[in-house]
């Protein structure tokens, strides 16, 4: 089993402003994101073999995508894969394009959540599993992740106060990065005092521990790896495409310590293996992780080996994660402000890494980046899918 | 012989203080009312006081749920056939359920004794349980508890045995509640407690002793009910009782928990009863039932685990009479800005009626590992339908973790979510119950209570809820 390793690149990307966007509607997020992703392509619609389009709740089939970008009678496929749907989108498109069912693929993936009347996400099966019959949960998404974090602060000896001043960290800093992303949906920098004094949602996560809820949309257009340089001289290469989807262990079995994340664990080992990554504290350049919570970002680091068990804490602290650290995540400012309409998240994250890649992140650019990783989970803690990308600017 | 092999009562942890019930209204107002749980019924009750009434009875397997309330959730559904259910009592339980006025619990009494006694049924459970609304600033309102008990009713192990029965019917407009209202009424007070409860309970009794021989002396234990404490003196007064002998009714303590309360006072009774005690039991409600019965030689050998005086001390007060009116819905809130809960399908829930109503999951038989909800796969080993029934509903456990979900949709928000595991295997993942945010702690003890979880639809959906385990 040889892997996807350099098999695809990606040559052009889009995104949609992401927030409130009370005036676009899916269909509009859908055409800003593809059109600027055609645009970077240097490509149009008629080139394009097949696309995938990846929603959660927005609409539940991908003729939606033929009918807002007019596409020419080619194969389209909604996927979804709970808040990793945007990177199954992507997954699908690069697996078409490796078997050569066709030269040039498009990824998109939008949500539209603002028209329910929730300032929350809106209902679905996934958080109310079962919700046919007996079983159903009473309570919300923060409410699972807060279980992890009450866990995580127990284990590892930290009072309830020290832990949410870590975690708030975590929140400082991406609102830091989501103040330098002109498309993100919160663009202002906050304080750790602020971030203490925020109302509770679900204890102990507070307000600014949960990202936003929002409308957008980003596309993907990718190609064979040897077609590539024909589009671009600078296109991004997948070196790692990796999901892996829970059996509902965490809520049946003791053995889960509501401390870490199996699927993210697995989807990181596998990705790895896939990319030649040995070392990805040292070797990965850049990631852009699922921070649905600020406790969820803390374990990843430690899911993903870019922390040793228990001491990402240490490395929060130390600034390592920040733009100008050893391993800057959530550059853009991630879930928790660049936003976090779910069918569009993952495509969302790999737009950061191509323009990072690429050194086109602006005020957001890092040094050097190599090798850049997203991390997309939906789920909870105790059951979920992840996806773990990572993409690189050489060949080899 | 055919009495009593097994009694509990079952309290709600909330008590509503009627000095807070006097702030909003003003006037006074002495102790405190028992109050149902915002996720509690009477059903939820009455399994309450069921799994508390059969607990080490290890005797002859129950054969007919009797259930008593004027409150049932259901005018049309039985209740007795959910808490069969519940309690995983086989198909062929022969299930009742009795209503229509405060005597409907010993009119299921008397039903149960005839049953047992004609040999058509081995033992019954009687169940009586109620939660009755009185009008905001009315006397009902103070003076209304709710709580549950729990009579096993055979002629194996008898601790008490009934010898006598005595019933009579009486038509009158005293106490009612019709069925377009949701608060019980009362007629002019002088008129309900003289010619109502005042008048029939003394003539009943004093029939019943004449027709079994007895002398108010030769009896032990007054069991009867009435609606306050006053009353009861004065019924009591009129019989020339000796006070002492007249059981407390608890209306300091719980208020009048209506079809339940003269089944709490007798648990009280027979908690205290020595071998050979002579007691009468008088309930009333168009009319009165009154028996006499006889404390056992095996009267000392049972009692429940958790006897009346846990239920006076353990106890939560609802902070505030606002509260109060928001769980017994009174006052109806602006809904929350999140998606309602979703209406469950009566067909999943008939599928899955066993893991739902009696927490029953699966224990693999290759490798033991216990799961809920059942499982064909296993979760631990892959082997696939090779599985016994395990019961969860029993099993010690400790909270795993938790946290307190303000965004859940709760009438007692924030939502207690906590991960439960189970001694000997297994993790149930729900909400936690009758709980203080402030005492929740990783690894203290949890007992699992049956529950209403939602009414979406026009039916209840139950299921089991975490609570802290308090002994």
């Amino acid at each position: 089993m040889d892997g996807i390793k350099d098999k695809v690149a990606i040559i052009g990307m889009g995104c949609s402003k992401f927030g409130e966007n009370w005036e676009k509607s899916a269909d509009d997020m859908i055409i800003d994101a593809a059109y600027e992703a055609y645009a970077d392509a240097g490509i149009e619609s008629k080139d394009i073999g097949a696309a995938w389009l990846g929603t959660y709740v927005t609409e539940q089939t991908g003729q939606m995508l033929s009918r807002a970008l007019k596409l020419d009678y080619i194969p389209v496929t909604r996927v979804e894969n709970a808040c990793a749907t945007g990177s199954d989108a992507l997954r699908n498109a690069c697996y078409a394009v490796a078997s050569g069912a066709c030269d040039i693929a498009l990824a998109v993936g939008v949500e539209k959540l603002k028209d329910s009347g929730y300032t929350g996400l809106p209902d679905f099966e996934l958080l109310r599993r079962q919700s046919n019959t007996y079983r159903t949960r009473t309570y919300s998404p923060p409410g699972h992740f807060a279980m992890m974090a009450t866990k995580y602060f127990d284990r590892y000896g930290l009072s309830p106060e020290e832990g949410k001043k870590v975690i708030g960290q975590i929140a400082v800093k991406n609102h830091h990065n989501g103040a330098l992303s002109p498309k993100a949906h919160f663009q202002s920098e906050t304080t750790l005092e602020k971030v203490l004094a925020a109302p509770m949602v679900a204890w102990p996560l507070g307000l600014f521990d949960c990202c936003g809820v929002s409308d957008g949309a980003a596309a993907a257009i990718v190609t064979r790896a040897e077609l590539a340089k024909k589009f671009r001289p600078d296109p991004i290469y997948i070196k790692a495409l990796q999901i892996a989807v829970g059996p509902y262990e965490g809520y049946m079995s003791p053995k889960f310590d509501w401390s870490h994340v199996e699927e993210t664990v697995r989807a990181g080992e596998r990705a790895y293996a896939e990319a030649g990554v040995k070392n990805p504290r040292q070797e990965i350049s850049m990631a852009e992780v699922h921070d649905c919570f600020t406790i969820t970002e803390l374990v990843i680091m430690e899911d993903l080996k870019f922390s040793e068990r228990g001491k990402a804490p240490d490395d929060v602290r130390s600034g390592f994660f920040n733009l100008d650290g050893g391993l800057p995540v959530n550059t853009d400012g991630g879930l928790k402000c660049f936003g976090h309409p779910i069918g569009a998240s993952g495509l969302r994250m790999m737009y950061e890494v191509y323009k990072q890649l690429q050194q086109k992140a602006d005020k957001r650019q890092i040094k050097n980046p190599r090798l850049g990783l997203t991390h997309n989970l939906g789920g909870t803690p105790a059951t979920c899918s992840v996806s773990v990308i990572i993409a690189g600017n050489e060949l080899g | 012989m055919t009495g009593i092999v097994s009694y509990a009562a079952y309290l709600p942890l909330y008590r509503l203080s009627r000095a807070e019930i006097a702030r909003a209204w003003g006037g006074g107002g002495k102790g405190e009312k028992a109050v149902a749980s915002h996720d509690e019924d009477t059903i939820a009750m009455a399994v309450a006081a069921a799994r508390e009434c059969l607990k080490g009875a290890s005797k002859s397997p129950v054969d007919g749920i009797f259930f008593a309330s004027t409150t049932s959730p259901y005018r049309e559904k039985q209740a007795a056939a959910t808490i069969a259910a519940v309690l995983a009592l086989s198909p062929e339980t022969c299930t009742a359920d009795f209503a229509g006025s405060l005597r409907s619990g010993t009119n299921a009494l008397r039903a149960a004794l005839d049953a047992v006694k004609s040999g058509s049924l081995k033992q019954v459970l009687v169940l009586a349980a109620d939660c009755r609304l009185g009008m905001p600033n009315g006397a009902g309102e103070t003076a209304f508890g709710d709580g549950a008990a729990a009579l096993l009713i055979g002629s194996d192990g008898v601790l008490a045995s009934v010898d006598s029965m005595y019933t009579m019917a009486d038509e009158i407009i005293d106490v009612f509640r019709s069925d377009r209202d949701r608060f019980v009424h009362a007629w002019e007070t002088r008129f309900v407690r003289d010619y109502g409860q005042g008048r029939i309970v003394p003539m009943a009794v004093t029939t019943a002793l004449q027709k079994s021989k007895l002398a108010a002396a030769d009896v032990a234990k007054f069991v009867m009910y009435a609606p306050d404490q006053r009353q009861l003196q004065t019924v009591a007064k009129s019989l020339k009782l000796d006070p002492a002998k007249v059981q407390d009714s608890f209306f300091n303590e719980f208020g009048d928990t209506g079809t339940a309360q003269v089944f709490i006072a007798l648990a009280a009774a027979l908690e205290q009863a020595k071998a050979g005690d002579k007691m009468v039991l008088a309930s009333y409600g168009n009319g009165a039932d009154v028996f006499t019965l006889t404390a056992a030689p095996g009267i000392a050998s049972w009692k429940p685990v958790r006897g009346l005086q846990y239920y006076v001390s353990t106890k939560l007060l609802i902070p505030t009479y606002e509260k109060y009116l928001r769980w017994r819905q009174i006052i109806e809130l602006e809904p929350p800005a999140t998606a309602p809960m979703e209406q469950p399908s009566p067909v999943a829930l008939w599928r899955d009626n066993k893991s739902g109503l009696d927490l029953h999951g699966v224990k693999c038989r290759k490798c033991g590992t216990p799961q809920y909800p059942e499982q064909r796969v296993c979760m631990e080993c892959g082997s696939k339908d090779d599985f016994e029934d395990y019961s969860f509903s029993d099993k010690p456990a400790v909270l795993a973790t938790f946290s307190h979900d303000s965004l859940g949709i709760s009438m007692d928000p924030p939502t207690t979510v906590a991960a439960v595991d189970f001694q000997g295997g297994g993790r149930i993942t729900c909400d936690m119950t009758d709980r203080d945010p402030a005492e929740i702690k990783i690894g203290m003890p949890i007992e699992m209570v049956f529950r209403v979880l939602r009414y979406v639809g026009g039916f209840y959906t139950y299921w089991w809820k975490a609570r802290p385990k308090r002994d």
